[in-house]
């Protein structure tokens, strides 16, 4: 029989109990994590959500499917374009429309340069948790240059609704490819540095190293997905398990590891990115010609069902599924977003730890909050 | 040595005039020459605090970082602790859980102390959530604003601009009453 992973937290009248944020650089936003203390180490981390629920899954019932779009950049807006990406497979799934080739591979090169971006993103924040404040600005500082991009095609630096159901908004720019191997060609060089900046350094190898330790059978029971998923040897990545767009076309590894700790789940963000700039190179210099969308009528209506897709967001697996009764708004739309079910598992993998490492595995998760509240 | 830097048009700073006619209209000269000073001092060291509910918060985090570094405009750091900051950025939507919480953080800012409301969330609750059920519908409706900066986000240009707005702003006001609060 297999053993059931339990998660039961039982709470003392006398437990010495502080409360971590909702205001606390550390939390990525708005997210209060209850810790229970002895002495300096933590007993069970209690997460409290909910600070910034903002209704979007009620708000869907409301809107037509080319609306939703543009909420579902808010949820993890780090990763604004795989979130579109979900419900736009979903819609064209239901109509079965085939979409042009030329939009599945600008669609797949935007995905890892958005998950690109966000690593980075990410790479900055985890440095400044721990008190290295030099990531952020090197992190940055490359980041900008793939905003450009982001900017010149879409107008937007941040959250550019970019899909829409059937195809894309608007064609690329014409300088899009070649700037974009020019920011492979600079990120190349530029990401060695990262590794020389932090992951070498003692003082982080010591405070990550060894903690946090999440088994493949606690991943596979709390649903936790994406790098932190794969660092424990759980292989979820759905760009390789289910292909959508055109990674079916690319050849790419899905980087698996087996340790668990915190260092790996740096480890794996790291090599992810040199994994997405080789998609991104097999990609860019073959896409095809064509029409940037496909012929959609103006009002979508789903047929009578239910629809489900996921898609491989920076942060995990992010599912939509979609009830409609016929009409232009659907009954219910429900999202299955990474960060919920991961950051659920940091009472598992942090109790017992001290307190300044509770940062640490917060941050290795790399959460990010309006995703989980919604 | 060979770096020019541009500054801001004169005729592009005229939209909001009346701070600076409130100003000139009569104070005696001891006052207002105190008032200059700590006015030169106070709105060249605006600190803010680190409080980001959502996607502004990653074009604050830009606004402070390698290319748009606004530590050139005095708001040299972020501050993790509300006593400490002197100017509340709300960047994100606020939802009705979090209302006690900004109100607490506003309390506990010292004196004088100033609010920006980045983005459409802050500024009037949102371009798709102003809607919803648990969306407050612009912050202020509990705590007065200083300056809006619309845009859903908005370029950490446009957070620079709405500084220098903060900036004109302060530097129009008396020392005899620091946060002087429109009444509505």
């Amino acid at each position: 029989m297999k053993e059931v992973i339990q998660d039961i937290i039982i709470r003392n009248s006398d437990d010495y109990i502080i409360n971590m944020g909702p205001q606390h650089p550390s939390t990525h936003g708005v997210l209060r994590l209850e810790l229970s203390l002895q002495g300096e180490k933590v007993k069970y981390v209690v997460p409290h959500i909910g600070y910034i629920h903002r209704g979007i899954e009620k708000m869907c019932e409301r809107d037509t499917y080319q609306q939703i779009i543009h909420l579902t950049d808010r949820f993890d807006y780090l990763s604004a374009h795989m979130n579109n990406e979900a419900v736009c497979l979903n819609v064209e799934n239901a109509l079965e429309v085939e979409v042009p080739e030329r939009v599945k591979y600008i669609r797949t090169i935007l995905d890892e340069l958005n998950r690109l971006a966000s690593h980075q993103l990410w790479w900055c924040a985890f440095g400044m948790d721990l008190g290295a404040l030099t990531t952020f600005f090197y992190g940055l500082r490359d980041r900008e240059v793939i905003l450009d991009i982001f900017e010149e095609s879409f107008g937007s630096r941040l959250l550019h609704s970019f899909n829409t159901p059937g195809g894309l908004m608007h064609d690329i720019h014409p300088n899009f490819q070649k700037r974009t191997k020019e920011f492979i060609k600079y990120f190349r060089k530029k990401l060695p540095e990262y590794d020389q900046l932090l992951s070498n350094n003692v003082i982080f190898q010591m405070r990550t190293k060894g903690i946090g330790y999440m088994s493949k059978e606690v991943a596979i029971s709390y649903g936790v997905t994406g790098p932190s998923g794969r660092a424990s040897g759980f292989s979820c990545d759905v760009r390789k398990n289910h292909p959508y767009s055109a990674y079916d076309k690319v050849d790419f590894k899905e980087i698996l590891d087996t340790t668990g700790d915190t260092f790996t789940r740096y480890k794996l963000r790291i090599a992810e990115m040199w994994e997405s700039m080789n998609i991104i190179e097999q990609l860019i210099d073959n896409i095809p010609e064509g029409d940037y969308t496909a012929k959609m009528k103006p009002i979508i209506k789903l047929p009578v069902g239910e629809y489900y897709q996921r898609v491989e967001t920076s942060r995990g697996e992010m599912g939509v599924f979609i009830i409609s009764d016929g009409n232009k708004f659907p009954v219910r739309v429900k999202f299955r977003t990474p960060n919920f079910a991961n950051l659920f598992v940091l009472n598992k993998i942090g109790s017992g730890n001290k307190i300044a490492d509770i940062v640490a595995i917060s941050g290795s998760l790399d959460l990010v909050i309006p995703d989980i509240d919604r | 040595m060979g770096i020019k830097i541009k500054s801001m048009k004169n005729e592009d700073f005229l939209d909001n005039s009346t701070l600076e006619t409130l100003k000139e209209t009569g104070d005696n000269f001891f006052l207002t020459t105190i008032d200059d000073i700590v006015n030169w001092g106070r709105s060249n060291s605006v600190w803010p605090l680190t409080f980001a509910t959502s996607c502004c918060g990653i074009e604050m985090m830009a606004a402070g970082a390698s290319r748009h570094d606004f530590a050139r405009f005095g708001i040299e750091v972020y501050r993790a602790s509300p006593r400490q900051a002197d100017v509340l950025v709300v960047a994100g939507t606020i939802v009705h859980k979090m209302v006690p919480i900004l109100l607490r953080l506003y309390d506990q800012m010292a004196d004088p102390k100033y609010v920006i409301a980045m983005g459409a969330c802050a500024v009037s609750g949102g371009p798709f959530f102003y809607n919803s059920y648990s969306v407050l519908r612009g912050v202020d409706q509990v705590i007065p604003v200083d300056v809006y900066i619309p845009g859903c986000p908005p370029r950490p240009e446009a957070l620079l601009y709405g500084v220098m707005q903060l900036q004109r702003k302060i530097k129009s006001k008396s020392i005899t009453n620091p946060n002087e609060v429109e009444e509505k």
